[in-house]
């Protein structure tokens, strides 16, 4: 359970977003809008955690983020606007790395499963510098499927994606949705999501 | 669910570190090739006088290994911090503490300890003694990890920096002075025929202060950097 309450957020000299209120409950998804510039990466950052707001607090089951420390990150997963994804390693090596370091180590053939699914089985030895933007973006999305998270903070989810992926993103972000799962999501595209409750907050 | 151990994560880590370093073992190679070739400069061109040379190899070899820490520091945090890992990095349920830990262990494996094996070699070239050689060994055993601890903490101070490097060695340099005093103490030591053991307890305990003290120091700072 998310509360943000009086949430301000400033950025050198210029004031983002001021007295920002919301909550979120289990199965809940919140879509972000506004324009380039208008603060959502800035709030996203701040839900989890890296950065702190000019004034105002998150809470999450009632505590204060900030007091929680790890163990309010070992309830987040963050798909930011990079990916996360290191030049050097290969496809699978991506994933079991980021997947291990998180603490929800993948055997090679689990790893290999959710690369299938994510649709980059024939790319799995690859290194990640020769694969095209949208599939470093579904690279990041497969370590984010293999989080165990309840909450999902995704800043533009669906750039560089393919129509293909983006039904698949869609696809997994209902089904975290009715596992209980909450989900806030700054996106300049209509998501259509079957989700049962669906707040929107433009900035 | 069964929480993973945190051991676990942290080797998780040190291992991703490792490949990565392997990946680019050019950058690996050209620290210990810049170790070799400053402290060959010195004999070449100093002449070769034993009593010289014995004189002015423990601030050499220390110096020199000082210098090619620096060069790697950079790397610590550098591209995790650009690609966005570090992020994520921080972002887990381990604390930045062990996250830091892990990788300033990865970075004295990969880019100190071959320095430490390689330091005997170089020192024949000065003339030192046997007993001289393995002090050698043992206080740059003692001092490296210091160096990358210390060095941790500015290399996560600089991050994203234009002119990190240069800050870098403003930062760090005079932090590394005591290391650099207790480990050519120790090695001058064994060539007066002074006591050595003094000159390790105290390389020792600045080993102990720095292991407690930097990671702590490092993480509150990336903290600061990613922000």
């Amino acid at each position: 359970m998310l509360e943000v309450i009086n949430l301000t957020c400033v950025r050198g000299t210029r004031l983002l977003f001021k007295n920002l209120n919301f909550t979120a409950s289990p199965s809940e998804l919140i879509e972000l809008r506004g324009p380039n510039g208008s603060g959502k990466t800035s709030l996203l950052r701040i839900l989890c955690g890296l950065s702190s707001p000019a004034a105002g607090q998150v809470n999450w089951n009632g505590k204060n983020i900030r007091s929680l420390g790890e163990e309010y990150f070992g309830a987040v997963a963050y798909l930011a606007h990079q990916n996360a994804v290191k030049d050097e390693l290969s496809a699978i090596e991506n994933l079991r790395i980021s997947t291990g370091v998180a603490g929800n180590p993948l055997n090679k053939s689990q790893a290999r499963e959710v690369l299938e699914r994510i649709g980059l089985s024939d790319r799995e030895s690859l290194p990640a510098r020769v694969l095209s933007a949208g599939q470093r973006r579904r690279l990041a999305l497969a370590c984010l499927l293999t989080s165990k998270a309840t909450f999902w903070i995704l800043d533009e989810v669906l750039t560089s994606l393919d129509d293909e992926a983006v039904k698949l993103s869609r696809e997994f972000i209902s089904e975290h949705l009715k596992n209980g799962g909450l989900a806030v999501i700054a996106t300049h595209q209509d998501l259509n999501l079957l989700a049962e409750r669906v707040k929107r907050i433009e900035l | 669910m069964r929480a993973p151990s945190l051991q676990s994560m942290f080797g998780w880590v040190l291992w991703r570190d490792l490949i990565l370093a392997w990946r680019h073992r050019a950058d690996v190679l050209a620290t210990l090739f810049f170790f070799v070739i400053v402290t060959s400069l010195f004999p070449l061109g100093i002449g070769p006088e034993p009593q010289t040379l014995q004189t002015i190899a423990p601030g050499i070899v220390w110096v020199a290994a000082l210098l090619a820490s620096m060069l790697s520091l950079g790397r610590i945090f550098g591209n995790d911090y650009q690609d966005g890992t570090l992020e994520q990095l921080l972002l887990t349920r381990q604390p930045a503490y062990l996250v830091v830990l892990a990788k300033i262990l990865a970075h004295w494996l990969v880019s100190e300890v071959p320095l430490v094996l390689m330091a005997p070699v170089l020192g024949l070239q000065f003339g030192l003694s046997q007993n001289s050689l393995l002090i050698v060994v043992v206080s740059l055993l003692l001092g490296t990890p210091v160096l990358s601890l210390i060095g941790s903490i500015g290399a996560a101070l600089t991050l994203g920096l234009r002119a990190a490097n240069v800050l870098v060695a403003l930062l760090v340099l005079p932090l590394y002075i005591p290391v650099l005093i207790f480990g050519t103490g120790a090695i001058q030591s064994t060539v007066n025929g002074t006591a050595t053991q003094p000159w390790l307890l105290l390389l020792g305990a600045t080993l102990i202060l720095a292991f407690v003290f930097a990671p702590w120091a490092t993480s509150a700072a990336l903290k600061i950097s990613v922000e």
